[in-house]
């Protein structure tokens, strides 16, 4: 049986990762995601399930914390917030090149540096271009509801654990704040000893007689083997691309111009479409929802419908770079958003549409 | 004993030592006359003679020792510089039915690796710091180390540790004993077989102490590092007699039972 409950986002994310049955979480508290640790710490998942929770001294430790559960073939994860994030990046670096599976949630706020602790998507680049040093891919959700913060906790795993990859979920303050109806998931047992063993064999849980040890590594000084290794990287970067792209595409059929739009920006932009609309005007929503994998292949089929696309992000202009490549210059590609934490309003996405593509 | 053959030597009455199965046949990457070799039998050695080997989770750091996966039979990971504590802490946490332990040298544990060793000595984890102090980052190839001696000539103070611009050395293991989260903190060393039975007895009874559930044992054993410090093996035993054992005395600091 579902639950439904009227949740924060921050607190469906940590509820949604009980049932999916983690095994550890390892956090430090930052705005504007504290919620999902002090959720996880009333709710005593240890007595709940065995799950531990755990407050490091750092973002740097409870990363590596993650790293070595992940290396046990445990379902750990971390929460944070963009400078906590930034924090996190050699870990993420380590975990990705020792192809370790877990989640990774970034409840965005404004940067640069300390910045705002209000909203923004201003962490883009850092997600699906590296971030950290080396040649890796995360596999990146975008929730744009709560209902979605907490599915895309039981998804994440799923898909670690399927690719050995790290899985981020790239939130903002406004998803991680705002309280919504959510259907939650029944509970799912967490794996036993020899589950892990069975489905993790690579996982260090103790070298028995009967097999050769297990090392957990992202090291290798003989380069030849080191670029069979990033080879292998990249062949299963792109069975993610195969595989996973996800995306919703929102009153695009008939669609003359087009807005490309994931989380917070992509809940204003369906507004927006609607008073386009309403004017007259044949306007669609494409909204990523895996931003790596990113959906390249709709978007260049509908730059070949429409005359023009926006890019709604609360950032200067970064998810636009993904969409150019796509559409290949055959469309006009604008960028409309605020920064700084600001929240633009649906009327000035129809402003920006008007102004930037309809007339422009 | 002039006399003995070959094939008497190899038989199962002579044997007198044998190479623990928990190490590898892999040539040692260490520099022939270091202690890291040692250090690396002896803790092996303790987990066969527990018995604890199909139980054990080891964690190498960066550094000469990043390697340490290489020559120890057992499961390992290999952890970023300075967070072996980290990955330490979350493996025993999520089981607690296993043995860890961190293997690490000055650089890792006592500049870049501060914050992860004092909080996870400070929550009291359950499991083992081996930590190899030479006083020197042996692997970068002989820079300036927290535990450098004064005066200490590395290649980032070739002029020898000048205190006033380039800080005191830092004596980690004291702060440690100073935490309540630890059990057991101790100092050995392993250039004679006298110092290589004790250290191995500080060995034993620190995974002795997390098989019991007691809390944190933090084992240093002051090294020598002969290429780093530019001497012969011989010489730089010598030299780490005269001058690290003085500022890094040898014994127990905190024994808690």
């Amino acid at each position: 049986m579902k639950e439904l409950r009227l949740m924060k986002g921050n607190e469906a994310f940590a509820e949604a990762a009980i049932r999916a049955g983690a095994d550890g979480y390892f956090g430090y508290p930052i705005t504007p995601q504290s919620e999902v640790m002090e959720y996880l710490m009333a709710e005593k998942p240890h007595e709940r399930t065995g799950m531990v929770v755990l407050q490091a001294e750092s973002e740097v430790a409870a990363i590596n914390m993650v790293y070595g559960g992940a290396a046990c073939g445990k379902r750990v994860l971390t929460s944070s917030s963009s400078p906590g994030i930034s924090l996190k990046q050699e870990g993420i670096s380590y975990i990705a090149g020792a192809e370790l599976p877990c989640v990774i949630l970034n409840v965005v706020r404004g940067g640069p540096g300390l910045g705002t602790i209000q909203p923004s998507q201003s962490d883009y680049f850092q997600s699906t271009k590296g971030g950290g040093h080396g040649d890796y891919k995360l596999l990146v959700l975008a929730p744009s509801s709560v209902q979605e913060m907490a599915d895309f906790a039981g998804l994440g795993f799923e898909l670690a654990f399927k690719y050995r990859n790290p899985v981020l979920i790239l939130s903002d303050g406004a998803i991680g704040q705002m309280m919504e109806k959510v259907e939650l998931d029944e509970q799912k047992p967490r794996w036993t000893e020899e589950e892990i063993i069975k489905n993790t064999p690579w996982a260090t849980t103790g070298k028995t007689k009967n097999r050769e040890r297990n090392i957990i590594t992202s090291l290798d000084l003989d380069s030849g083997k080191q670029e069979l290794h990033n080879i292998a990287l990249q062949a299963k970067y792109r069975e993610m691309e195969k595989n996973e792209t996800r995306y919703e595409a929102i009153s695009c059929e008939d669609a003359e111009y087009l807005i490309v739009a994931y989380g917070t920006s992509a809940r204003l932009s369906q507004k927006a479409v609607d008073l386009l609309r309403a004017e007259g005007y044949k306007v669609g929503l494409l909204r990523p929802i895996t931003l790596f994998p990113f959906p390249t292949a709709v978007i260049a089929k509908l730059a070949d419908q429409v005359k023009g696309i926006l890019t709604v992000e609360m950032s200067a202009g970064q998810m636009i770079e993904d969409v150019r490549l796509a559409v290949g210059c055959r469309v006009k590609v604008e960028h409309f958003g605020r920064m700084g934490g600001i929240i633009p309003s649906p009327t000035e996405v129809v402003d920006a549409m008007h102004k930037k593509i309809i007339g422009g | 004993m002039a006399n003995i053959t070959k094939e008497e030597i190899r038989k199962p009455e002579n044997l007198v030592y044998k190479k623990t199965d928990l190490l590898t046949d892999k040539a040692l990457s260490y520099c022939p006359g270091c202690g890291h070799g040692t250090a690396h039998r002896i803790v092996m050695e303790v987990l066969e003679e527990m018995d604890i080997q199909d139980k054990t989770i080891g964690i190498a750091p960066v550094g000469c020792s990043v390697l340490a996966y290489e020559f120890m039979n057992i499961d390992m990971q290999q952890a970023a510089h300075g967070r072996a504590p980290a990955l330490a802490t979350a493996v025993k946490r999520l089981h607690p039915d296993k043995f860890v332990f961190t293997y690490q040298g000055d650089g890792d544990l006592a500049a870049i690796g501060t914050a992860e060793t004092i909080h996870a000595c400070n929550r009291g984890e359950n499991i083992v710091i081996i930590f190899i102090n030479n006083g020197i980052y042996g692997m970068t190839g002989g820079q300036m180390a927290p535990t450098t001696l004064p005066g200490m000539k590395s290649s980032t103070s070739p002029y020898g540790r000048d205190v006033q611009t380039m800080g005191n050395p830092l004596k980690i293991t004291e702060l440690i004993a100073q935490l309540p989260g630890t059990i057991f903190v101790t100092r050995q060393a392993v250039h004679t077989p006298a110092h290589v039975r004790k250290t191995k007895k500080a060995i034993r009874k620190a995974f002795e102490n997390q098989k019991l559930n007691k809390g944190l044992s933090f084992v240093e054993i002051v090294s020598n590092c002969n290429s780093g410090w530019k001497m012969t093996p011989l010489k730089s035993n010598e030299w780490m007699v005269d001058n690290m054992f003085p500022f890094y005395p040898l014994g127990d600091i905190k024994v808690n039972e």
